[in-house]
């Protein structure tokens, strides 16, 4: 057991956890967090993934003590100010989910692939997402979520450069 | 704790807290809220011909029963749905609301939908065999336009103006001439209004929908719809994209604590000896014993996982056979043995003959949300043992009798409930958890939430049934079908009729009375092994006779429905267009079931390791009036996909009494390499009642991608998987 520091979503959080604790079940049992989903416990389907430093990461195969000092990231931490993520967005907008049990893991695994290829072609979307499962079989509509979203983040970035070019 | 409470229930948190049990006298029940409308309707259910565990039954229930759904208008218009379906990502959460908003005309967010709670929502069978859209659908649009009908009379009275010259709207009742409003609430306020409808089943078959009586109002024409037949989001969709939605393993009860369960080495096995004393030994850790009922509960999950590998157990576990055996112990097991004079006549006047034999293998459900149940026990009001578990099933009231089975309770000490859950494909039909769950938390004294491991889920479940089909047709030259015999062993009847026009003909169904495993529902069921059975022997005779596959089906198809999807796929996929190659494979098939049509053409991709990949499928699908278009395709789209995994590797291993690939890593399931472009083509009949289409989507692809595995290579692969074999291993 050992007293842990946790950053998750922003905010430090104080947590009591064994040293070889899981941290999907510290940050659902202990914190609250249930977003993170639980679909098999051994790095194989995603449902758990969250983003550790903005690197997608297998909650459940993740001791909570490793992750001191990262910044962690889960479904609940995206929304901001009301504003849903791109991804988020993305998703909703394209129904991207049936009983939406992946959808918080497919959603973190998206944002890490988007951060890293703003524009990823489909076989860097696939190889991305390989390792989430959807076994109500929607992976269609999630591919066109991930695309939707890499349009709408650059459509804000773009926005983001509009003044500094009027002005140039 | 608000958090722990269910996102549904959170808007009739009043309600709740005054009800006791789904039994009040409709009386009381608009007295606990306060008066209003309340519309019921009485005995329309009969059982399905799935369950979950085969032949367990319904429980002793007598049918019909009383009430099966319940509409509730309160003093605000707010409308309140209560029926004991459940949403499990069919999304019926949305669509049955948009049935009753479409009747009852109001906006689609005035529609509150409580589902699956077994204290507030009247008796229902369950969620399967796509029985939701065409009977609960029905049913709640008949009790809508009942209310409309009586908050216009009640409109009329109070203006002392004739009923019909006003019009129901937006959420009120106007009177154009006058153009004078009333709402809803306002109509409802401090008054009583109370209907049954009356219902009953027609007799014999198991058509589980209402008669309608000539005195019910008019419902709305298909053709009319404003709010039913359009793509209306998701109910609650932000919940899904901001982690919000409380799933059932998401439930948290204050001090709670977390259960695991002990599980045998195989199956049939019995408990040797077990030594729990260093599980004991450990801190905040407490083990359960009951002969062969060994769980642990800790107030820390990953304490309980532990302690359950701190237990050291024996088993003795018999002798079972493997899944190599499996077809030759079924085709012994099960009595078979039947012939027809016509049959054989019509086979001897054949000029082209067929006789084959098709199987497919034991599959697992593996939602992604494995079997999960958090148990309470507190008292009732008379002071006796009150038991209340969430969890996730498709079939509440059938936990709820395995609960009070289980503990001797009577009905009113058990409340089970269902929040909407990570799915279910016809896989949650039983309550072993939520008694596993019950019984750690009596003994513990705190509420105890199980969460099943993967590997529970794939071993202690229940399994798609494997089955062998054999078949045997004739066709004369010219592509008439002369003769057809059809027998499915174990897997099931659905679909088993052929659509195909021939008179000589035998289709049975041969029950094998111990299965090797234990075999429940499933999606689409046996309507797939038959499918595959068929379409495939259709193809064979086809390619027999020279003649394209889609021609040599039309010739002997009457049924117009099935024409249309076939001919609209084919139209789409530009079937014909090209030939297929030694790589590149093109394939067809369809059919129908439950009320929904299917078909599908599939290209498959060979390379020189003779691995196969699908390419590109497009599936047409009608079901009658089409209630939400987006969430239709979404569910057809679904069901293809899942339907690769059968169709190309997924099978349950096992020797012994042990599952051999109990593990995403071992058992594949569809992921999104495996995924083609897919495209769906729905074609809405408005002028057809609408059925259900969670399953019958899944039945035509894998017979599609065979034959377009024949078209390119000229094997005929006839048990399914059928990549997970060496020659066409993906
Ligand atoms: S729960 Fe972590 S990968 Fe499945
Ligand atoms: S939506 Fe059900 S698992 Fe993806």
């Amino acid at each position: 057991m050992a007293d842990l520091t946790l950053n998750v979503n922003g905010t430090e959080l104080r947590v009591r956890a064994a040293d070889d604790a899981p941290l999907l079940w510290v940050l659902r049992n202990k914190l609250g967090l249930t977003g993170t989903k639980y679909g098999c416990g051994e790095g194989q389907c995603g449902a758990c993934t969250v983003l550790v430093n903005g690197q997608a990461t297998r909650s459940c195969l993740t001791p909570a003590p490793a992750t001191v000092g990262a910044k962690i990231t889960t479904i609940e931490g995206l929304e901001k100010a009301g504003v849903l993520s791109a991804v988020q967005k993305a998703f909703l907008e394209a129904d991207a989910m049936q009983c939406g049990y992946c959808t918080s893991g497919m959603i973190l695994a998206a944002t890490a692939l988007l951060r890293e290829h703003a524009h990823p072609s489909d076989e860097q979307i696939v190889e991305a997402m390989e390792g989430n499962i959807c076994r109500c079989g929607t992976y269609p509509r999630i591919v066109a979520a991930i695309r939707r979203a890499a349009e709408m983040q650059m459509a804000s970035e773009g926005r983001k450069e509009e003044p500094e070019y009027v002005h140039g | 704790m608000s958090m722990d409470e269910l996102m549904d229930e959170a808007a009739l948190h009043e309600i709740r807290d005054r009800i006791r049990a789904f039994e009040l006298d409709r009386r009381d029940f608009l007295r606990l809220c306060g008066g209003g409308l309340l519309v019921c309707l009485s005995g329309a259910q009969a059982p399905g011909q799935e369950s979950g565990r085969g032949g367990q039954g319904w429980g002793g229930h007598e049918l019909p029963r009383e009430v099966s759904a319940w509409i509730h208008i309160d003093a605000d218009g707010k409308v309140t749905v209560f029926t004991g379906k459940v949403e499990i990502g069919q999304n019926i959460r949305t669509s049955l609301a948009q049935s009753v908003a479409e009747e009852l005309r109001v906006g689609f967010d005035a529609i509150t939908m409580t589902m699956g709670d077994t204290e507030l929502t009247p008796w229902d069978m369950g969620t399967f065999g796509s029985r939701s859209t065409p009977t609960m659908g029905p049913q709640l649009r008949n009790m809508a336009a009942t209310a409309r009908e009586m908050l216009v009379e009640a409109a009329a009275q109070r203006w002392s103006v004739d009923a019909a010259t006003l019009v129901a709207e937006d959420g009120m009742v106007r009177n154009p001439k006058t153009g004078a409003t009333l709402g809803y609430g306002a109509i409802t306020r401090g008054e009583q209004l109370t209907r049954t409808l009356m219902g009953d089943p027609p007799p014999q078959h198991a058509n589980f929908g209402r008669v309608r009586d000539p005195a019910d109002p008019p419902l709305t024409p298909a053709i009319a719809w404003k709010i039913a037949g359009t793509a209306v989001p998701k109910a609650q969709g932000r919940d899904f994209v901001t982690g919000k939605h409380k799933y059932p393993s998401d439930i948290a009860r204050p001090g709670m604590l977390f259960g695991k369960m002990l599980r045998a080495t195989g199956f049939n096995a019995t408990l040797v000896a077990a030594d729990t004393a260093g599980a004991e030994k450990m801190p905040g850790v407490q083990v359960v014993r009951d002969g062969d009922f060994i769980g642990v509960v800790a107030d820390d999950v990953w304490a309980a996982e532990k302690a359950l590998a701190a237990i050291h157990a024996q088993w003795n576990v018999p002798e079972q056979i493997s899944n190599r055996e499996l077809f030759a112990a079924m085709r012994k097991g099960a009595a078979g043995g039947e012939a027809s004079a016509d049959v054989e006549q019509g086979l001897s006047g054949a000029d082209v003959k067929l006789a084959q034999e098709y199987t497919v293998a034991y599959i697992a459900h593996a939602p992604l949300e494995p079997r999960t149940a958090v148990a309470e026990w507190g008292q009732t009001d008379a002071g006796q043992a009150k038991l209340t578990v969430w969890t996730g099933t498709q079939r509440p009231f059938g936990v709820k009798d395995d609960l009070v089975r289980a503990f001797r309770l009577s009905e009113d000490q058990v409340r089970v409930m269902m929040p909407d859950m990570g799915s279910g494909y016809g896989g949650k039909h039983t309550g072993e958890c939520a008694v596993e769950a019950a019984r750690l938390a009596k003994a513990a004294g705190k509420p105890v939430k199980l969460i099943w491991t993967r590997e529970e889920e794939f071993t202690w479940a229940y399994f798609r049934p494997a089955g062998v089909m054999e078949i045997r047709g004739g066709a004369k030259r010219d592509g008439t079908l002369t003769a057809w015999e059809h027998h499915n062993y174990n897997s099931g009847p659905s679909a088993l009729e052929t659509p195909y026009n021939v008179t000589a003909k035998l289709e049975k169904f041969h029950e094998w009375p111990s299965p090797l495993l234990v075999q429940g529902s499933y999606r689409g069921l046996a309507a797939t092994a038959n499918h595959f059975a068929r379409e495939s022997a259709m193809d064979e005779l086809a390619h027999e006779l020279g003649m394209d596959p889609l021609e040599f089906r039309m010739k002997n198809l009457n049924n117009d429905r099935l024409r249309a999807v076939f001919t609209a796929a084919a139209e789409k996929f530009g079937w014909g267009r090209e030939k297929s190659t030694a790589d590149r494979g093109f394939g067809i098939a369809g059919g129908t079931e439950k009320g929904g049509y299917a078909a599908a053409c599939a290209e498959v991709e060979i390379d020189a390791a003779k691995k196969v990949r699908i390419r590109r499928v497009v599936q047409a699908w009608e079901s009658g009036a089409i209630v939400n278009p987006d969430g239709l395709r979404n569910q057809i789209m679904g069901a293809m996909v899942q339907a690769i995994g059968g169709a190309l590797f997924e099978q349950i291993e096992f020797a012994n009494g042990r599952v051999l690939n109990a593990h995403f890593a071992e058992y594949r399931v569809p992921r999104f390499r495996d995924t083609p472009e897919i495209e769906v083509v729905l074609i809405d009949r408005k002028d057809l009642p609408s059925a259900g289409a969670g399953e019958t989507g899944i039945v035509a692809l894998a017979p599609a991608v065979g034959n377009a595995i024949f078209a390119a290579t000229g094997t005929r692969l006839r048990a399914m998987p059928m990549a997970a074999g060496e020659i066409f291993s993906s």
